[in-house]
């Protein structure tokens, strides 16, 4: 699906309050919750979401998603990051902060 | 928010993610749309102390459990509430309170939510004051539930709740649902559930004077993607057309015994809330076993998880995955045979008694009969209910039906078939 929300490298992110990001063990996974609901997260996500607390640019996320997993590849870190936070965008778990 | 496409999924793993605890059926309002047990005054006596309460929230978290649910009847007449909420947040839980909103006040709100209470859904029955107080089956000289809801709800958005506002869907109600959203909008609420009524019990009962025709969905259906297309994703709406409608079943629980798990006022552990009018079956309670058995053991939650008991048309069915079936309760009240195909499915060779109900709705409304307010003196009720509607033959033959199971269940009552989102995340 194409994603209605641009994510620009700029700007910073916070989880919507609506929804709660912590580390379920039963489920060896970061997971969100919210009303009525629940989300796994794959080790991925749950990396790019750890960022999301409003004191990092996504460019400064993407530096230090390079440096956790030690890729090379920054560009293509940098498409994804930014993939994943548009469709969390789309599916309101986050949101930009001026 | 089904769990088709899924990369990860939560089900399947054998765990429950969902409990709820009906911690009383005793309820303020008498509601014309309940689904709780038509004898719910005779649960008062056997109602669970919070020291038991307190024992099964820790099995259940230890399971695996994440959400947990405070609901009834009314769950605010138990005074301690509060204390059973603490703890399930202590230990973990995503805590939700299901409510009418009856019971709470401003300072109770306030207590909830140091409690660690994350979320409320309210219920609500319509922007109209009129038609909200007759939904709610209330004389609003004694007790005006509209002004009550609306300012509660006004007191949970001040505290800073998430909120769903729940509307069970009827033709009293539907025509107002631009309002109600509007409404909703102007209250910050997150979530709008424009939720089908759920026909068991007392429901049942009223089916024909509530349910509403095709087009009054499909014109909803309309009011509810423009609303949509406005407001953007600052709200998030949930409306399906309903199962009697669609041709095919609601994905019950996301399949028996899957993730879902209710534990009724008096401990018996059931596979969802309407599950004990399947008289074949025994609800052992957990006031003589462990959670955990109840749920990996007993022949209870056993019988129809997976799809090893499934009859034809289910067998052989290629949506038999994404639907197990649909739901066991309503393929029994209508066909007599909880093992049948939900009647809803259009693949049913019952499913002319959906049809049937539909058409027995239409002729209703030209009778002009009366809503029969909940009381607690059921049986009476459904007699009267049954001669009413003696130009009705499905009515009454539903109504007698009801009177045999004598049943169980909750209130306002959407099936909770979303109840686990999509896992999906990251490429």
């Amino acid at each position: 699906m194409e994603s209605t929300n641009q994510v620009l490298l700029q700007e910073r992110y916070i989880i919507n309050p609506v929804f709660l990001f912590r580390w379920e063990e039963s489920q060896d996974a970061h997971v969100l919750l919210y009303p009525e609901g629940v989300v796994k997260l794959n080790q991925t996500a749950a990396a790019i979401l750890k960022h999301c607390t409003g004191e990092l640019t996504v460019d400064q996320s993407v530096d230090r998603l390079v440096a956790e997993f030690g890729q090379s590849d920054r560009e293509v870190i940098t498409q994804s990051v930014v993939k994943f936070l548009e469709a969390s965008r789309d599916k309101g778990w986050i949101r930009i902060i001026d | 928010m089904t769990k088709a496409g899924s990369e990860l999924s939560i089900d399947g793993d054998g765990k429950p993610i969902w409990v709820s605890l009906e911690l009383t059926y005793q309820c303020p309002l008498s509601c014309v749309f309940c689904s709780n047990p038509l004898d719910f005054e005779s649960y008062q006596k056997g109602e669970m102390s919070a020291a038991e309460w307190k024992r099964v929230i820790r099995e259940a978290r230890d399971m695996g459990a994440m959400q947990i649910g405070f609901t009834g009847g009314e769950p605010t007449l138990r005074k301690d509430l509060e204390e059973l909420v603490g703890y399930a947040n202590e230990i973990g839980f995503y805590t939700n309170l299901i409510t009418s909103g009856i019971g709470l006040t401003a300072t109770r709100l306030k207590v909830l939510k140091a409690a660690g209470l994350k979320h409320i859904q309210l219920g609500f029955q319509s922007c109209d004051e009129n038609v909200a107080n007759t939904l709610a089956g209330v004389d609003s000289a004694k007790l005006n539930s509209y002004r009550k809801k609306l300012a509660i709800a006004q007191e949970i958005k001040a505290l800073g709740f998430p909120m769903v506002l729940n509307i069970p869907v009827t033709r009293q109600n539907l025509p107002q649902v631009p309002e109600i959203l509007q409404l909703a909008e102007q209250l910050g609420v997150e979530y709008v559930e424009l939720a089908n009524v759920q026909y068991y019990n007392w429901a049942l009962v009223n089916r024909d004077q509530l349910m509403p025709s095709r087009e009054e969905l499909e014109w909803a259906e309309a009011e509810v993607n423009r609303f949509r297309e406005r407001v953007g994703d600052k709200m998030t709406i949930y409306f399906v057309i309903p199962d009697y409608f669609d041709g095919r079943p609601k994905a019950c629980m996301n399949g028996w015994g899957s993730i879902h798990l209710t534990i009724a006022p008096d401990g018996s552990a059931l596979p969802c809330s309407q599950a004990r009018s399947l008289e074949t079956l025994t609800f052992p309670s957990v006031r003589d076993h462990s959670l955990q058995w109840l749920w990996e053991e007993s022949a209870t939650f056993k019988v129809y998880r997976g799809n090893e008991w499934m009859k034809e048309p289910c067998r052989s069915c290629d949506e038999k995955e994404q639907d197990f079936g649909g739901c066991r309760c309503q393929a029994l009240a209508l066909t007599g045979d909880a093992d049948n195909t939900d009647p809803a499915c259009s693949k049913s060779p019952h499913h002319h008694i959906v049809q049937q109900a539909i058409k027995s709705a239409e002729l209703a409304r030209e009778l002009k009969q009366p809503l029969l307010v909940r009381e607690a003196n059921s049986v009476v009720a459904i007699k009267r209910a049954s001669k009413m509607s003696a130009a009705n033959r499905v009515a009454s033959e539903e109504a007698e039906c009801v009177n045999n199971t004598g049943s169980t269940c909750r209130k306002e009552s959407s099936c909770k078939s979303r109840v686990l989102s999509d896992g999906e995340a990251v490429e």
